[in-house]
């Protein structure tokens, strides 16, 4: 029988935290891509630091990549409990890798991790043959990964180099021989175009957002998963005029972001869900001075501490309604690399621009997983930091036509800057006049309109003109894309939403000519498609929810488009 | 322009009598007398009684949340150091509400001036215990008398090691001018915990009971020895009134930050470094 040729591979590595998988994650990624494989990655792991079943998804391929699949050709199980902990996505095509001194799967095609590290120079290289035998099944030469491994290694010394060569070198020549007895034989095609691309995840992708839109300050309290863009920003602080400041608590994080922002800085504070509820007061604050905010939140879910480091759409709601009292505020929801390095830089100048909080949401997923990216073409300076030189007798709050106020920052002319939390008349000084709050509360609300002119529109694929309209938000972007059929797009419309608020005004134009709408969004109520009900009016069915704690998988997606869209139910 | 940080506001929201009134009197002369720039001064604060006194000062502010004036007051020196940045509030708006940024500003060290009214009372919620009040005092709220301990600022903030330390008593406007007047002058973070009577709320720590519970440190006292210091922070009834810690030469907060370390111009006046970034995302190629 002849084995079927793929054109892409999906491998998953599954261990506890500790056994270097992280290593061969970033290092296989790399090489796969400089071989000019189009290459994914993504991570699922437990909220400790030692111990447990992490895994990572890698998939390789000739087209791009860039979506969360559950059909697995290798699992390459580093401890038993990793074939339980995977069992839903082992199937009768995946192929087992394992160390039978400590492992049995029936099938398991058998590379002794253990003692090939051990004649290497110890336990701690079994990654390292891991990593060689996947490059022998990939039909990598060995000496084309080595110097990925030193560069990796080479702050450890020689010793430590040569051992983890050894250790690969090894494990490809044991890779090698086993390659025959895979189920399939694999054709990826090598582009050398694809040396050139990028290859960073979210939290990279936010933090050369924000720098790109002027930020030069991030203030925040380690909270997974919105920590990433943290530590992103503090190693782009070694060679870039960045603070970064690691504050007390997620209260004292926004209120001095927004003493940043005040004085004339652009500051990015980044967090989960946990983080932003603890904000919100400061954020109503942000409504109240009309002072710039951008917040990052990186969604995980809840309620409470819930699966720390797993991913869910859940917090929308919260970023809708947080935050006491009526005030403008812009929604970010961005679906891929591209879109978070770009609504990021937005956010800043929105931010800005209409003195009022911007914030992104990512989630985990979205932020733990990279691939080739094409990058941001050429860069832009971000819009003119819109603050202007005061006079003496400058009113921070003057009345305006679009309800925006020249913003002064203090020290820069003789004006004073004076904003309050309190009520306040046009010089930023408190009231309870009646009259005064209600032109205050008005000059509020009027910068909605603006910011509604500004919105970003939906994007559409597929037919723009079908009955059958197929809606998701953030990171839903490139599953649902890619689990459909170039035959399934041509008779539905797929919209993703990179701006969920304020509700791009085309939304219900495009739900009220729809027949069959559907809303996938990784929620279990549906938090966006609720939202959409409520600003187009129109009801909505047919949702497809998860709250497992994982992203949606492309046969998830898959399955469930292809039965909505048979039935047509609508 | 008039120079002065004087200003003729229509209405004030304290009562006749208050502490505030010399507290804000002192506030204007220490400002003037040292010749600051008010247009290059900005006052944070948060909510209360207090928390009100930019209001009444020609100056720039940040009127922010309650309890949450030093982390802004914080950010708005490191962005821009060439201003002089003062956090003014209560006890509970600085102590109670905002306790833990006391706490992390203490050991930052921002170069800013934090004036707290200590009334031992809340006022503007009318009259429940604050962070500061005695034990025993009843309340409306505390019915049975307040049971916990009066917490201690400056033995706290002298354990931390914040390098000026001070307290005075608004009834002494001309030693408080001259505190403040001190407290701007040095480098560092320099708290003065300010004794003021409320007129309204407290009837136990009245004017005369503040004058009958403190006293002047002499001239013999050295404050740059930080065990006695700390010793001294510890004496109650009668409370000493002065600089009772000094510590200089401290590293502030800003002096720490990279940015400021081979160009000395403020953030703000910085324009974002595309071709850094560009070599930045080049390296992820």
């Amino acid at each position: 029988m002849s084995k079927k040729k793929r054109k892409e591979i999906c491998i998953v590595l599954a261990g506890e935290a500790g056994q270097g998988i992280k290593t061969i994650e970033t290092t296989f990624a790399s090489i796969l891509k400089q071989y000019g494989f189009h290459v994914y990655a993504t991570k699922e792991y437990m909220s400790r630091v030692r111990g447990g079943i992490n895994s990572t998804e890698i998939r390789a391929g000739s087209e791009p990549i860039r979506a969360f699949s559950e059909h697995t050709d290798l699992l390459v199980a580093l401890l038993p409990e990793a074939i339980d902990h995977l069992q839903h996505r082992i199937s009768t095509e995946t192929v087992v890798i394992g160390d039978s001194e400590a492992i049995s799967h029936p099938g398991m095609l058998d590379i002794p991790f253990g003692a090939i590290a051990a004649d290497s120079g110890g336990k701690v290289y079994a990654n390292m043959v891991c990593l060689g035998a996947l490059c022998a099944f990939l039909d990598i030469p060995a000496d084309f990964a080595e110097p990925f491994i030193e560069k990796q290694f080479s702050a450890k010394g020689s010793e430590i180099v040569a051992n983890n060569i050894t250790a690969l070198t090894k494990g490809w020549e044991k890779g090698k021989s086993l390659v025959k007895k895979l189920p399939f034989t694999l054709d990826i095609l090598r582009d050398s175009a694809i040396k050139k691309r990028l290859l960073i995840n979210g939290s990279e992708a936010v933090a050369m957002g924000a720098i790109a839109g002027g930020c030069n300050y991030i203030c925040a309290y380690p909270m997974s998963p919105g920590t990433g863009v943290l530590t992103a920003m503090a190693d782009f602080s070694k060679t870039m005029d960045i603070i970064v400041e690691q504050v007390e608590d997620e209260i004292g994080v926004i209120n001095m972001a927004l003493g940043a922002w005040y004085a004339g800085a652009r500051a990015l504070v980044t967090t989960s869900g946990g983080g932003f509820a603890l904000m919100s007061e400061g954020l109503s604050l942000s409504g109240m001075t009309e002072t710039p905010a951008v917040i990052h939140l990186a969604q995980r879910p809840g309620p409470a501490t819930g699966l720390p480091t797993r991913t869910e759409q859940g917090d929308l709601n919260l970023v809708l309604y947080g935050g006491h009292g009526d005030f403008p505020r812009m929604v970010y929801a961005p679906g891929d690399i591209e879109e978070v390095f770009a609504l990021t830089k937005r956010a800043f100048e929105q931010a800005d621009a209409m003195q009022a909080p911007a914030i992104i949401m990512t989630d985990q997923y979205l932020v733990d997983t990279y691939y080739d990216s094409p990058g941001f073409g050429t860069l832009k300076a971000a819009q003119k930091h819109a603050v202007m030189k005061t006079k003496a007798g400058y009113e921070r709050y003057a009345l305006t036509k679009d309800g925006i106020s020249p913003r002064g920052i203090p020290g820069y002319g003789s004006g004073m800057v004076c904003v309050d939390s309190d009520e306040h008349d046009t010089t930023g000084r408190i009231t309870e006049s009646s009259m005064v709050r209600k032109a205050m509360v008005d000059k509020r609300l009027k910068k909605l309109n603006t910011i509604k002119q500004q919105t970003i529109d939906p994007v559409i694929t597929g037919n723009a003109a079908a009955a059958i309209v197929i809606i998701g938000w953030g990171s839903t972007k490139n599953v649902i894309l890619e689990a459909m059929s170039s035959k399934q797009l041509e008779s539905a419309a797929v919209v993703h939403f990179p701006q969920v608020f304020p509700v791009p005004e085309k939304a219900a134009d495009l739900l009220a000519k729809a027949k069959h709408i559907a809303v996938i969004e990784n929620n279990v109520t549906g938090q966006f498609a609720d939202l959409l009900e409520k600003e187009c009016g129109t009801a909505i069915k047919h949702r497809l929810l998860q709250s497992d704690g994982h992203p949606f998988s492309l046969e998830t997606v898959r399955n469930w488009i292809t039965d909505f869209m048979k039935n047509k139910r609508g | 322009m008039d120079k002065s940080f004087e200003f003729a506001f229509d209405d004030i929201a304290w009562c006749p009598g208050c502490g505030n009134f010399s507290i804000r009197k002192a506030l204007i002369a220490a400002l003037d007398e040292l010749g600051l720039d008010k247009t290059k001064t900005v006052i944070v604060s948060g909510i209360g009684q207090a928390a009100k006194m930019p209001q009444y000062l020609d100056v720039n502010f940040f009127n922010g949340l309650h309890g949450r004036g030093l982390p802004p007051a914080t950010a708005i020196k490191a962005v821009n150091p060439d201003l002089t940045v003062i956090a003014e509030g209560g006890d509970g708006d600085m102590y109670g509400e905002g306790g833990n940024h006391f706490l992390h500003a203490a050991r930052r060290n921002p170069d800013i001036t934090l004036l707290v009214h200590d009334n031992m009372i809340y006022g503007l919620t009318k009259g429940q215990a604050a962070p500061t009040t005695r034990e025993g005092m009843l309340t409306p709220v505390q019915v049975n008398g307040v049971k916990a301990n009066p917490l201690n600022p400056l033995a706290m903030a002298i354990s931390m090691d914040v390098p000026f330390v001070a307290r005075a008593f608004s009834g002494n406007e001309k030693q408080t001018k001259e505190l403040i007047k001190e407290a701007l002058e040095f480098k560092g973070f320099a708290l003065i915990d300010i004794f003021q009577p409320c007129v309204t709320f407290n009837k136990t720590n009245t004017f005369k009971w503040f004058k009958d519970n403190t006293y002047y440190l002499d001239k013999k006292y050295d404050p740059e020895d930080r065990v006695a210091a700390f010793a001294k922070s510890l004496e109650e009834e009668p409370f000493p009134l002065g600089v009772l810690y000094r510590n200089i030469g401290r590293t502030t907060f800003e002096e720490g930050l990279e940015v400021y370390k081979k160009n000395a111009s403020p953030l703000t006046e910085r324009k974002a470094d595309l071709k850094k970034l560009q070599s930045i995302i080049d390296s992820r190629r």
